[in-house]
């Protein structure tokens, strides 16, 4: 276990460095120029170089890279052209603010997920199997911006139970956990749950139909085993695999969705990352990009290195 | 005569519904003493394996007609449920099946899985429940045993799982044995040491064994008795000198001059032309008139009487009364 948790670490390095020179290249291969954003359309060649040589952007690329990555593994990540304000401190609040909308979503998305594959897999071919996997397919067809919006005029619009802006009153605030705030994380924690509904169950449901029909659960009811504990064994069975598909859902929403912060006006990374996009900003656009990619190989280790410690022939292999 | 048969098949029949009938078992009758081990002969698809399942209830209920009866030492195999059902699996019959790699559960370790059974039975802690896998794990002479225990199967050779397999199917002391091809999925070498530990453990046990095979070598080797079957019946049963040295079904013929002993190299083996036919009505005639080389009109008419030849052998086949009278 040892072993395999140390390789895995090792394995890690590469990625991460692959990933961040990604980031940094992916935004200079997109078109137009950064610069356009800030100057005035009149500026001279002259006053256009000198900008272009404070930002530092008249050096070859590799080098331009050297220096961002050193910044960055320091914790400077420069300052955003539009505001100014260092991009680190904006990624943070970002992130947390993403964190927070992910894990409140995962935290409706993973329990139903689990339950209704479960329920499916076990009654496959029912009427009951047949429900849920339309209800499952529904959650991954609809598009959840278009639901965020209807719950918006349901709940917010017509009956006025919940605000559907920002993650505070006030506007976007500072996050703290009473009951005023948590009103805000309800509608878009739900829309953002529904995609991650549907994949968890229906994966859950392949999942377990597949342990079922396997000749092991067969021995297990023939050596005297009750119902209640063949399904251990076919949860235990289950469980890796569950967990990689939740661990990879999770991952996704921590990338924050652009499109759902948008429309509850949510102040997190998805909602940066946009306004970074539209002004051209660069330095926060591959600020914010490394960041959401560095945690997305992080949570990726870690649904590596829990898959090895529940499932015994993942470690030895 | 007047011992309670360990296990006795009356006219059980088995059909699977669904997209499309099956006649797996066709009025099977048949009987095992205790502490008798009997040779479950047939090709695939005849219904040994499904007379097996029958017996431990492992058949889905739902797709499943079950006719006739079932009796282990007298009990309704067919009216237990629940609690009873659970007692009676595992605790008086179990089973050893063809494939060890896939019947158990991969991500529980070998003691587990033998101690949750022995738990389940006996009703005793989990310390004392992995002694008794222990125990079993050296009975079935697999080395360095208290390793092995923690092992899972992935980490176990073939025939070695097959050894545990059959250490957990014996942890409770079942009276009756049931083993599945349990040697078709391992080497030539090891299915022999397979062989030679299931019969000695069943002399040392005293349990009845329905040993599932399509190669009669193998059934020859180990059984006090044969039954051969052919789409979902048996056709020929009796003790196994009796079956091998005067088969008197056409069918236990063809098999035996199908077998590679005494074989001409070059030349073609005897094997039966044909294949079984489908069973999706219930057979009226005699299933195995079509292959027949001997078939008569009276084979296509009616189904065939089950003739006793004596000492317990029995054919279903018209011939056999005339080889009868005249042998």
């Amino acid at each position: 276990m040892f072993t395999y948790l140390v390789r895995r670490l090792i394995y890690v390095l590469p990625v991460a460095i692959g990933v961040s020179m990604f980031c940094f290249l992916l935004v200079h291969i997109a078109p137009g120029d950064p610069l356009t954003a800030i100057m005035p359309v009149d500026a001279t060649a002259e006053e256009q170089a000198a900008m272009r040589s404070a930002y530092g952007l008249d050096k070859p690329m590799p080098v331009q890279y050297a220096i961002w990555i050193g910044k960055a593994a320091t914790g400077d990540l420069g300052k955003s052209i539009a505001t100014g304000r260092p991009v680190a401190g904006e990624v943070f609040l970002a992130v947390k603010n993403s964190l927070l909308l992910a894990f409140a979503a995962s935290l409706i998305a993973f329990p139903i997920g689990l339950f209704l594959g479960f329920l499916a897999g076990y009654f496959r071919d029912t009427i009951f199997d047949r429900m849920i996997t339309a209800v499952a397919i529904t959650g991954v067809s609809v598009p959840n911006y278009w639901l965020g919006i209807v719950l918006v005029i349901v709940f917010s619009v017509q009956l006025g139970w919940l605000p559907s802006m920002g993650a505070g009153p006030g506007g976007s605030g500072e996050w703290s956990w009473d009951l005023e705030h948590i009103r805000y994380l309800v509608l878009p924690a739900v829309t953002l749950a529904v995609v991650p509904i549907g994949i968890v169950a229906r994966t859950v449901r392949a999942l377990v139909g597949d342990i079922f029909s396997m000749d092991f659960v067969q021995a297990l009811f023939a050596k005297g085993l009750y119902p209640i504990d063949v399904l251990r064994h076919v949860i235990r069975n289950a469980a890796p695999t569950a967990l990689s598909v939740m661990g990879l859902q999770l991952g996704y929403l921590l990338g924050g969705s652009i499109l759902i912060e948008t429309v509850f006006n949510w102040p997190g990374s998805g909602f940066l990352l946009s306004n970074a996009i539209f002004q051209r900003d660069l330095p926060l656009l591959q600020g914010t990009i490394l960041v959401l990619a560095l945690f997305f190989v992080t949570m990726n280790l870690i649904v590596d290195v829990l898959q090895a410690a529940i499932d015994p022939r993942i470690k030895r292999s | 005569m007047s011992e309670t048969p360990l296990v006795e098949f009356k006219d059980l029949v088995v059909r699977f519904k669904g997209d499309r009938t099956v006649h797996a078992i066709n009025g099977l009758n048949l009987n095992l003493k205790p502490g008798e081990m009997l040779g479950l002969l047939g090709e695939s698809g005849s219904g040994k394996s499904v007379t097996l399942k029958t017996l431990l209830r492992l058949l889905p209920p739902k797709r499943t007609d079950l006719e006739g009866s079932v009796k282990v030492l007298g009990t309704d195999v067919m009216s237990l449920s629940g609690r009873a059902l659970a007692k009676y699996r595992g605790g008086d019959v179990s089973m050893v099946f063809q494939e060890p790699a896939l019947a158990l559960d991969p991500v529980y370790t070998i003691g587990d899985q033998i101690a949750e059974a022995v738990m389940r039975h006996k009703g005793i802690s989990k310390l004392a429940a992995m002694d008794v896998a222990l125990d079993m794990l050296t009975r079935v002479r697999i080395p360095s045993p208290e390793r092995r225990l923690k092992n899972y199967p992935h980490e176990m050779s073939g025939g070695m799982r097959q050894r545990a397999m059959i250490a957990l199917a014996l942890a409770c002391r079942p009276k009756l044995l049931l083993a599945d091809e349990p040697t078709t999925a391992l080497d030539a070498t090891v299915q022999i040491q397979i062989l030679l530990l299931l019969r000695e453990l069943q002399k040392e046990f005293g349990m009845g064994v329905i040993f599932v095979t399509h190669d009669i070598g193998v059934a020859v080797e180990v059984s006090d008795r044969i039954a051969v079957m052919y789409a979902g019946n048996i056709v020929e049963t009796g003790k196994t000198r009796d079956v091998i040295k005067n088969p008197r079904h056409p069918y236990t013929r063809g098999l035996l001059a199908a077998n590679l002993h005494g074989a001409v190299k070059g030349s073609r083996l005897d094997a039966i032309p044909g294949s079984p036919p489908p069973l999706e009505e219930a057979p009226s005639n005699c299933s195995f008139a079509p292959r027949c080389s001997l078939a008569r009109p009276e084979c296509w008419k009616a189904l065939p009487p089950r003739i006793d030849i004596g000492n317990g052998h029995e054919a279903a086949c018209v011939l056999a009364a005339e080889a009868a009278v005249t042998a």
